[in-house]
């Protein structure tokens, strides 16, 4: 076939400068990434001295050593990672289970009950008790300072308890009459077929549920009060902070920038080691039916 | 099932009706079973605090009680939102409110869609995929770790001899100004619009790139043929193509004019910006959930709320009234 496209300089212009914008904005959207995990094996006075660079003088991993010494901040930070882990994981089971049981049921046809509570989550999506009411709930269900509180009131998304239902509804109806006919009950039927042909959706949202778990602030600073119970987000927050105006003791120095930069950096890792698998599945197309409801 | 029930029936059919229904609920229990931790889960999170609204209406405090004596105690009617109207603090946390939403709707809102439309004009795929692989990123970094970015990058020198954030020092040796980032003025506003523009501008490009992906490739071909070049390619084809997506965003944003991420504010906010920065949900935040104050900041969220689905329907009748489908 001979290709009727012909490329006129203007064309060509046009792409220069369409690839250049592109390449500019991806650069700078992951520059200051790229600047706090050089300044995180740099040595301090390097930090002080030099405004900006990729590439230390002297890589040292004294930052690292310090975050995690046993006999400064390190039992703090690894508690603190250990207690994320745990919510992650806890907590992104739970969704999970949640989501994935009320999306089958609701995908049920001819089920009594189902309009009105479609209406009820589609109401719960548009307006809310706010964050006072919320609060009182989870004290009043003797949930304040405990891990349950980052964990149950956010165990459902309603979105994507509706995405994941719109994909129950587009399985074949083939293999469940097949199945009850063998005498499978409907929680046998969502165990040993909806679940297993909807494993590349229950990953997908799996790893958004985690992230979320992962980067989760509000819930600590709304419902924990221990400072022994902080998940990592808000020690991190609380070490970055940690600058002249916070005084508490004279013998205690506000921690070094390169400290800072590294408890960054740990608490950006575990996103950029699951970011590989996220995005091959946002790619594949699940997050398009997502937007379009 | 409305239908059947306007049409009189004898008893007997009315038994029949009954008893089939009976069936149906049996026959469904299994799946009423696993529809019971959702339904447990909305009940207990999402219902029961919009009964807890009605605190808005009362004299509250962390001492009160909803429940049992207390119930029918301290009713105030309006007081607290007639309180909160007349106060100075108001038009404080409006104006806040109103500037930042604005900003964002103003300059970030028309980024993601610039970024799609350049996207999808790259026809080297690997070179595309590689750039959308970095916007992407920022999107799953958390807001602590986005915040505490920013304050190292703009830090001012803590003494003579050192140097500041990486930033703070560009701008000193580009415009021999000391940038206050995070001090007050309008500076914070800035702040809070290239934290959003860096975070979301990449993950917006999705959707426009999912409406993109959908149009016809025919109708450029015929358009080449008939000698159109790109740019009108792209008035006459691309644009008309994801003007729908576009106002569908536009009525979602404009129903959240109100919304301005409550975590990043609160994560950039000091005493030195909190006068410009201090939004809605950061006050109910500190007055309400620290302070204690909580019939008073339960109006100030109802408030927002009614506001917000005023907003939206409003955008949605515009749309329509504009020829658009809109949402509902």
């Amino acid at each position: 076939m001979i290709s009727i496209k012909r490329r006129s300089i203007g064309d060509i212009i046009g792409d220069v400068i369409i690839y250049a914008i592109v390449t500019l904005l991806a650069v700078l959207m992951v520059i200051p990434f790229l600047y706090v995990i050089a300044a995180s094996f740099a040595k301090e006075s390097e930090i002080q001295t030099r405004p900006i660079f990729f590439i230390p003088d002297n890589p040292t991993l004294d930052a690292y050593k310090e975050v995690f010494n046993p006999r400064g901040m390190g039992p703090t930070v690894l508690r603190s990672l250990l207690i994320s882990l745990g919510v992650t994981a806890v907590g992104t089971l739970i969704n999970l289970f949640c989501t994935t049981t009320m999306a089958y049921g609701l995908s049920r046809p001819k089920l009594i009950g189902k309009k009105p509570l479609l209406n009820m989550v589609l109401l719960t999506m548009v307006f809310g008790g706010g964050m006072i009411p919320l609060f009182l709930v989870v004290k009043g269900l003797g949930m304040y300072d405990t891990y349950a509180a980052l964990i149950l009131p956010g165990a459902i998304s309603a979105y994507n308890m509706l995405i994941v239902r719109n994909f129950f509804i587009e399985l074949p109806k083939e293999l469940e009459e097949a199945a009850s006919i063998d005498g499978c009950t409907e929680i046998g039927i969502f165990a040993k077929i909806a679940l297993p042909l909807s494993m590349p959706i229950l990953a997908t949202f799996g790893l958004f549920y985690a992230v979320g778990h992962w980067n989760n602030y509000f819930g600590a600073l709304m419902y924990l009060n221990d400072s022994k119970k902080y998940p990592f987000q808000l020690v991190l927050r609380n070490l970055v902070m940690q600058t002249q105006d916070n005084s508490t003791s004279m013998d205690e120095l506000p921690p070094e920038d390169t400290l800072k930069m590294a408890v960054i950096v740990i608490g950006t890792v575990p996103i950029l080691c699951v970011y590989p698998f996220l995005q091959k599945h946002f790619a594949a197309g699940v997050m398009v039916g997502a937007v379009k409801g | 099932m409305a239908k059947a029930q306007k049409v009189k029936l004898s008893p007997e059919e009315k038994a029949e009706i009954s008893r089939k229904r009976k069936a149906q609920l049996f026959r469904d229990r299994w799946v009423y079973l696993l529809l019971l931790p959702g339904f447990l889960y909305f009940i207990i999170f999402k219902i029961v605090p919009m009964w807890g609204i009605l605190i808005a209406f009362k004299d509250y405090y962390p001492t009160s009680h909803f429940f049992g004596s207390g119930f029918t105690k301290n009713w105030i009617g309006l007081d607290n939102f007639i309180n909160f109207l007349t106060d100075s603090s108001f038009w404080q946390l409006l104006r806040n409110t109103l500037i930042i939403s604005g900003m964002n709707i103003l300059f970030f809102f028309p980024l993601p869609i610039i970024l799609a439309l350049l996207l999808n004009e790259m026809k080297v795929q690997w070179y595309k995929k590689a750039a959308q692989t970095l916007v992407y990123v920022p999107h799953f970094v958390s807001m602590v770790v986005i915040a505490s970015i920013t304050f190292m990058l703009v830090k001012t020198p803590s003494s003579a001899t050192q140097s500041g954030g990486a930033l703070y020092e560009i701008v000193k040796k580009l415009t021999g100004k000391e940038m206050q980032a995070l001090g007050g003025g309008w500076a914070i506003y800035w702040v809070l619009l290239i934290q959003n523009v860096w975070k979301e501008t990449g993950w917006g490009t999705i959707i426009f790139l999912a409406a993109l992906a959908g149009v016809d490739v025919e109708q450029y071909e015929a358009a080449i043929v008939d000698g159109a070049n790109r740019f009108q390619q792209l008035i006459y084809i691309t644009l008309p193509a994801i003007t729908g997506t576009i106002v569908t965003m536009f009525i979602l944003r404009m129903g959240s004019v109100l919304d301005t991420g409550f975590e990043q504010i609160i994560l950039m906010q000091n005493t030195l910006n909190r006068q410009n920065s201090e939004t809605f949900d950061t006050y109910v935040y500190q007055y309400g959930r620290v302070e204690g104050n909580y019939g008073y900041t339960t109006a100030i969220s109802l408030f927002k709320s009614i506001i917000s689905i005023i907003c939206i329907q409003t955008a949605n009748r515009l749309a329509k009234k504009a020829g658009q489908a809109g949402l509902f």
